[in-house]
């Protein structure tokens, strides 16, 4: 029988898996040093993005809610700390506010909606973005509607966070602070509530666990990191308007998580890098096609479309799932047998009306 | 005086009788059984102690608190775990996971801590694990500790269920239908661990059942439903030489053989 | 009484915008109803549609009626095709992977018209027989583009019914999206099934891009008309065929008032609010039956 635990609720469970993440951490300092300030600035979206996927994956991929409106959030933290920064509150304190109000709207309209199961839900959230984003437009006293917002770089004390490389570190330190939160969100009583909620309502529900109330905290946190990626996202451009925050956003996010891989961190980061750079690498390949389709502005949305596609016809557990399997093939090694992850087939059981 | 008792209970589902006037007491320590054929309302007994249906008459009352008119959730947090029949389990976690989650009615931290996983975080965290490890050596789980649920044999999912539910340090423990699709070592184990739980952990149960032989075995009263209605109840002997308990089952003719 | 007629003339418009939103949202439903995949790229197959009959038109100097029927069977065509090369390899994985895909087909749909020569990213407009004509009942005028949208999705919905409650196919189907495990058993080819569901909703699709194009013309972003075939379809219950056209005849009518008589702004959320209002009285939809998980 086990007597110690105190290994178990490490963060990490293993010394050498902490190795690979102060590897990684220590790379992602080190490798734009190596890089012109356009791909720094792709580096930057990546971690910006991130942020708002990894709330997304805590309601979606942990608590099984899907949201079709979470532009919506990122608008509202977008907004939120453009107004107050041009206030003249400081920035240190505008970014945790964006999320906390993003949160805040999250606990308010979640109460009504969260008891609306499945597709109801994501429909009701996306009415919800379309809501927001016209109240963006038309409340021009605060928001100077579609004329847009101008906001300043952002400055921590006397420091101002005026150069590509400054802002990469920035977002870097918030992406790693929001990993960290999720993770210890994660191992927690709230964390495997959520997951209960995700795979067996009732049984949850039997175990005490208050369907409402965790369902509105899911809901909330997710909001709250939408937000602050939002007011990243407000202070890397210096210029806000309605139109950054369409329903398109809130499809590219929930397709970064589910391309990614459900139901894991990594899936989050993997899902935005493959949003951020994939578009890069089309671009890259422009030169080798004929002139013709290289002019046309279709070109890079087909082929991303048609990548999307790919990935999924490929491996339809996301990047994390086919991640898991290369790892498990190289521990492995050679034993692998190539029917270990062969699942079977099901036909929909669910009687429907 | 009655530990756990069903006042004059009565639900109908468009305007089908599934319980009628329903009451029983279980009494303190005891293993309380309720049969009858399928569709008798068993598993609906359950399903109303745990709120997940309105009752139109009657109560239900837990030592002295009538607990029929609280939110689901709360059930739990009275002291009333539960199984179900068809495996409810959180399939995508491991079994140490499952077993944890029982304790959530023992949350005391909330999600500020939480997030920054705070001493008080960490203390819980283990005393859970010190609870959960007890479960894995009382139900010998141990060879599938980390391992998903969704990858376990039928037979080990349920025992995995009932330590979730025990998990929960209940004083009622519901048990619907345990021994259904386990082989003959299984059910043996299990009536095994039922009579630990009632005399070492000192926890009441209240058992729905179909395999005639377990309920005899493990019951100490039993009551028979048929059509929602009380047929009698009593102890084990009585209850299923009853002549109508035996009409009611021989109505439906694969019971014996199913076990 | 010019009131009267003021309310008359924007309710009809917004019933003939309704049908349309209607029989996209009626796609969706067909596809989650077989396949439980809400298609992201419903409206698109509507834009390829409206693309193709006004290439036909317009180009070949195809008659309108000849031009819609061989949309139509081109557009159902499509549909099988898209399923026999992509879908059709995904049956059985999660739902949510497939409606990824679905999102990638909408982007690719979408790119892939603007780079098509003649096509592009520029706006386009074509005569139908019904271009100017009116109907004129005391001071009623109704024009003749949106009288025809109603009859023909009219027309449509009777062809469907017959088709779901008459015809062997058909009740193989309605079987299908009730429970696949059971029509397997009976014998029923559930590949064929899922094959034929995006046949019909693509066809269905190509309809509602020739109903549309006289209205909003053709453009390469005329598949965000999907967007507002979503609500139509859940406040109709997300199951239920009538429901999807109930569905889009409300959300058509309120936007049209909205847009008449709100200030600006209002048109494209007052749908919006609709559906939620409705959602938090009725969760499962107008039409739609609350379903418990049995324990």
């Amino acid at each position: 029988m086990k007597t110690d635990y105190n290994e178990d609720i490490r963060l990490f469970k293993y010394r050498s898996t902490f190795f690979w993440y102060l590897a990684l951490v220590i790379g992602c300092l080190i490798l734009p040093l190596l890089l012109d300030e356009y791909l720094i600035s792709q580096l930057t979206f990546i971690c910006m993005y991130a942020v708002a996927a990894v709330g997304l994956m805590l309601l979606t991929g942990y608590t099984g809610q899907i949201s079709i409106g979470h532009a919506a959030f990122f608008a509202i933290g977008s907004y939120t700390s453009a107004i107050l920064t041009a206030k003249g509150v400081p920035f240190i304190l505008a970014l945790p506010a964006a999320g906390i109000l993003a949160g805040f709207v999250g606990v308010i309209i979640g109460r009504p909606i969260l008891h609306l199961t499945g597709l109801y839900l994501a429909i009701a959230t996306m009415g919800f973005a379309f809501i927001v984003d016209e109240i963006l437009v038309r409340w021009e006293s605060l928001t100077q509607g579609n004329m847009g917002f101008y906001v300043d770089p952002p400055s921590i004390g006397p420091f101002i966070i005026d150069t590509e490389l400054r802002y990469y570190y920035l977002t870097l330190v918030v992406l790693i602070l929001t990993l960290f939160a999720a993770r210890n969100i994660l191992r927690s009583p709230t964390g495997r509530a959520m997951i209960a909620i995700r795979d067996s309502e009732v049984a949850a529900e039997a175990m005490g666990i208050n369907l409402a109330k965790f369902k509105t905290i899911a809901f909330a946190v997710s909001a709250f990191f939408a937000g602050v990626a939002g007011s990243l996202y407000a202070h890397k451009l210096f210029f806000i308007n309605p139109e950054s925050y369409t329903i398109l956003l809130s499809i590219e996010l929930l397709a970064m998580i589910i391309i990614g891989g459900l139901g894991s961190l990594h899936g989050a980061v993997f899902g935005a890098v493959f949003f951020i750079f994939l578009p890069q690498v089309i671009i890259m390949t422009k030169d080798y096609m004929p002139v013709y389709i290289q002019n046309q502005t279709g070109l890079e949305p087909a082929l991303f479309g048609l990548l999307i596609v790919l990935v999924m016809l490929f491996e339809p557990m996301g990047i994390y799932g086919r991640w898991l399997k290369t790892k498990f093939y190289f521990e492995m090694f050679p034993l692998y047998k190539k029917d270990s992850f062969k699942r079977e087939k099901k036909y929909q059981k669910a009687e429907r009306h | 005086m009655a530990f756990f008792r069903a006042e004059n209970i009565s639900i109908s589902f468009g305007g089908l009788k599934a319980l009628n006037g329903v009451s029983f007491d279980v009494r303190k320590g005891e293993i309380f059984s309720v049969i009858g054929p399928n569709g008798a309302g068993k598993t609906t007994i359950f399903n109303c102690i745990n709120r997940f249906y309105d009752l139109d008459e009657g109560a239900f009352v837990l030592e002295d608190h009538v607990i029929s008119k609280i939110k689901p959730h709360e059930v739990a947090e009275m002291g009333i775990a539960r199984t179900f029949q068809n495996i409810e389990l959180f399939k995508n976690t491991t079994v140490l996971d499952n077993l944890i989650l029982g304790r959530h009615r023992r949350r005391r931290s909330n999600v500020f801590t939480e997030i920054l996983f705070s001493r008080s975080v960490q203390k819980q965290e283990l005393e859970s694990r010190e609870k959960a490890e007890e479960i894995i050596d009382f139900l010998d789980l141990e060879a599938y500790r980390e391992q998903r649920v969704i990858n376990l044999p039928y037979g080990v999912q349920k025992t995995v269920e009932l330590g979730r539910a025990l998990a929960m340090d209940p004083k009622l423990l519901l048990l619907d239908e345990p021994s259904s699709g386990l082989n003959v070592e299984e059910t043996e184990d299990l009536s095994f661990w039922m009579s630990d739980i009632k005399e070492e952990l000192g926890i009441t149960i209240l058992l729905v059942e179909h395999n005639m032989r377990f309920v005899q075995q493990a019951s100490d009263r039993i009551l028979a439903l048929d059509f929602g209605e009380i047929i009698t109840q009593g102890n084990p002997k009585d209850v299923l030489n009853h002549p109508e308990v035996m009409k009611a089952y021989l109505g439906e003719e694969d019971v014996f053989t199913q076990s | 009484m010019e009131l009267v007629n003021e309310i008359l003339q924007t309710v009809l418009s917004g019933i003939s915008i309704g049908c349309v939103y209607g029989l996209v949202a009626l796609g969706f439903v067909l596809i989650f109803k077989a396949t439980e995949v809400i298609n992201f790229a419903q409206g698109e197959l509507l834009m390829l549609g409206a693309f193709i009959s006004y290439s036909l038109i317009t180009m070949l100097n195809f008659p309108y009626w000849t031009a819609l029927l061989v949309t139509v069977i081109f557009m159902g065509f499509f549909g099988t095709l898209l399923e026999r090369t992509v879908l059709r390899s995904l049956v059985g994985e999660p739902v949510y992977a497939i409606v990824i895909v679905t999102i990638g087909i909408s982007f690719f749909l979408r790119s892939v018209v603007s780079m098509v020569p003649g096509w592009g990213t520029d706006t386009y407009g074509f005569q139908t027989p019904f271009t100017e004509k009116f109907v004129r009942t005391g001071e009623l005028v109704v024009s003749w583009e949106y009288l025809a949208i109603v009859l023909i999705t009219t027309a449509l919905i009777l062809v469907l019914f017959a088709f779901f409650r008459f015809t062997r196919v058909g009740t193989a189907m309605r079987a299908t999206s009730q429970n696949q495990l059971a029509a397997v058993y009976m014998g029923i080819s559930v590949t064929r099934v899922f094959s034929l569901t995006w046949t019909i909703a693509a066809a269905l699709g190509g309809i509602g891009g020739i109903l549309l194009s006289p209205i909003t013309f053709v453009h390469m972003n005329m598949g965000f008309i999907g967007l507002k075939a979503f609500p139509a379809a859940v406040l109709g219950g997300f199951g239920s065929l009538p429901g999807a056209i109930v569905g889009g005849l409300i959300i058509g009518i309120t936007e049209s008032l909205a847009g008449f008589y709100l200030p600006e702004g209002w048109k494209d959320i007052a749908a919006w609010i609709i559906l939620i209002g409705v959602l938090v009285i009725r969760p499962q939809g107008l039409f739609g039956i609350q379903e418990k998980k049995k324990v």
